[in-house]
């Protein structure tokens, strides 16, 4: 299948304006402005069953049709801060497809009526940005941005604002406050943003590649959309593979796509063709996934890979093989969530810092059992208890990986 | 004084955000400063505070927060080398190691002629690239991927050599 979103696979210059366009760029906005009323196009999307691709899964036109029409002005902010451990898709998109993304943010602000979007981009992606910028301008040049666009009475500017090096910003109230010039705190919710966002104004905030799907949706129809993938997960995903795999890598590939077809038929299998030992399906987020052979032909959507104990977030598949012990790959996510608390809530600033030094230790061939023990009831007290899901990411990998590798940290296995 | 050095661009920068909300310039005006010395300067600092209309304690203290901002001097080219855990999976730490070894520094030290840090960063989207870093100096910021040891020092002499010649 041609791909939907990696279109540069098969049309290799779709970074260039006119070849967008010739390949039926712009023509979803353009219609969605002439022909269509702003609630029709949250409809489609609603009726497209697309869901956001940046790790929660919320259902996209179901946040379009949340934005508060008694309060105004509305914004769009596009979530570029990609920093998940094992994530690397929509630098990608936006280095390869930017086209379209961007058209996708038009669409999307059309449709909640916003007149101005910003792209909230990791500082680290400084180069792409300036890139994003000459893109953004050269659709001014062709009157795809700026005021009354297509002849009719709606206006759109879109900025990039970078960021400059904290993963707590892809929490989408945390990215309001830190596009609001402050530090990236999480703010306490409800209210959500499509009421209270940025400037405390109705906000949709969507990932990159959510918005990249968007065009499509319109231009093809919602039908189309749920013809691919599964019942529920509609549509194709892109899967960032990386870790003890051969041909690491970003592949699109519909939802329902097995573990073993992505690890093996595309990833290249295993480095030294050695045994999958672990899989974790949404980066350094994840709960670790034991890996037999039911587990490599699950398919993979949102439903499916929680049955399986974990979830899909942003499908940063991370491989891990048998020549690598579990108490390392925690202490490795440890060293990263004890950075990347932003300290706002005791639980995770103090709960990352114990655990980080704890899992230290007992990496360093400390494997004391009453330090197991310690480390896993420190990660158990800090779940459900801080304002944002960075404090419970951190626990994922702790919990899951004494409970599911206990030979790993020298226990007994528990049957 | 950013506003007297880069006048036009102060003003676009400013002109992205609504008037009554010019607090959101903080952050592309504090990689402007950063431009000169690689680090934020306390008259730059003093200068975006008057400018927004916030105190320079609130400026500091989004310089802290965030790890691309720097409040002292290092060396002018920090070599900020990724051994997160997709990386690391794929020999980042030997890398680094290897690096640090010839370069005859640890994690955090500068070389002795004060061209070279060398830091630790978390995942920075390049995890099928593997080894890779990415350079911040008063230029910005530049990704190299898929390296070895003898292409990071020859990278640093061409770094050095055009160095000598902006001088």
């Amino acid at each position: 299948m041609a791909h939907i979103l990696l279109r540069h696979r098969e049309i290799p210059r779709i970074n260039e304006i006119d070849i967008y366009e010739k390949n039926g760029g712009f023509k979803a906005f353009k219609q969605a402005v002439k022909n269509m009323e702003p609630t029709e196009v949250t409809a489609v999307v609603k009726d497209s069953s697309l869901r956001g691709r940046g790790g929660a899964g919320f259902p996209t036109g179901m946040k379009w049709s949340f934005i508060d029409n008694n309060s105004w002005p509305h914004y769009v902010v596009a979530n570029a801060d990609e920093s998940e451990p094992g994530a690397f898709k929509d630098r990608e998109l936006i280095e390869s497809n930017p086209f379209q993304f961007l058209e996708g943010m038009a669409i999307s602000s059309y449709a909640v009526g916003a007149n101005i979007a910003y792209i909230y981009i990791r500082g680290e992606f400084w180069e792409l940005t300036a890139t994003l910028d000459e893109k953004i301008a050269e659709m001014e040049k062709l009157g795809y941005l700026g005021n009354k666009l297509f002849g009719s009475d709606y206006s759109l500017k879109i900025y990039t604002h970078l960021g400059a090096g904290a993963y707590i910003c892809g929490e989408e109230t945390a990215l309001l406050e830190s596009l609001e010039g402050k530090r990236g705190l999480p703010r306490v919710r409800p209210p959500f943003p499509p009421s209270f966002g940025l400037y405390g104004k109705p906000t949709v905030v969507n990932n990159v590649e959510t918005f990249a799907n968007v065009p499509l949706i319109i231009d093809k129809g919602a039908d189309w959309f749920k013809s691919i993938g599964t019942p529920d997960s509609a549509g194709v995903k892109i899967f960032s593979l990386s870790g003890r795999i051969r041909k690491p890598g970003n592949y699109e590939l519909p939802f329902g796509t097995t573990f073993r077809e992505l690890i093996y038929e595309h990833g290249g299998g295993i480095i030294e063709g050695r045994p999958v030992k672990a899989i974790m399906a949404a980066g350094a987020s994840s709960s670790m996934i034991l890996v037999d052979d039911k587990v490599l032909d699950t398919p993979i959507d949102y439903a499916s890979v929680r049955k399986l104990g974990a979830d899909l977030g942003s499908a940063s598949v991370i491989v891990i093989d048998d020549t690598v012990s579990i108490d390392w790959v925690i202490n490795k996510t440890l060293n990263f969530f004890e950075h990347e608390s932003c300290g706002k809530c005791t639980p995770c600033r103090e709960g990352t810092y114990w655990m980080q030094h704890l899992s230290q230790s007992i990496h360093a061939g400390n494997k004391r059992k009453q330090d197991v023990d310690l480390l896993y009831n420190v990660a158990k007290q800090m779940q459900n208890k801080c304002l944002c899901a960075l404090g419970e990411f951190a626990t994922m990998a702790v919990v899951t990986g004494i409970e599911r590798f206990p030979q790993d940290f020298n226990l007994e296995v528990r049957e | 004084m950013l506003a007297e050095k880069y006048p036009e661009e102060v003003k676009q920068i400013l002109g992205r955000y609504p008037p009554e909300q010019k607090r959101s310039a903080v952050m592309p005006l504090l990689f402007m400063a950063q431009r000169e010395e690689g680090f934020v300067n306390k008259e730059a600092k003093h200068e975006i505070a008057s400018m927004l209309d916030i105190s320079e304690t609130e400026v500091a203290s989004i310089i802290g927060f965030y790890t691309l901002y720097h409040a002292k001097k290092e060396g002018k080219y920090r070599f900020q080398v990724c051994n997160d855990l997709p990386c690391a999976l794929r020999g980042a730490d030997k890398f680094l190691e290897g690096l640090c070894d010839k370069l005859g520094v640890q994690v955090g030290e500068t070389t002795n002629d004060g061209f070279v840090t060398i830091e630790t960063v978390m995942c920075l989207a390049a995890c099928d690239k593997v080894p890779m870093f990415q350079t911040q100096s008063p230029n910005g910021i530049k990704y190299y991927e898929n390296m070895t040891i003898d292409k990071t020092m020859e990278l640093i002499e061409v770094l050095k050599m055009a160095d000598k010649e902006v001088k």
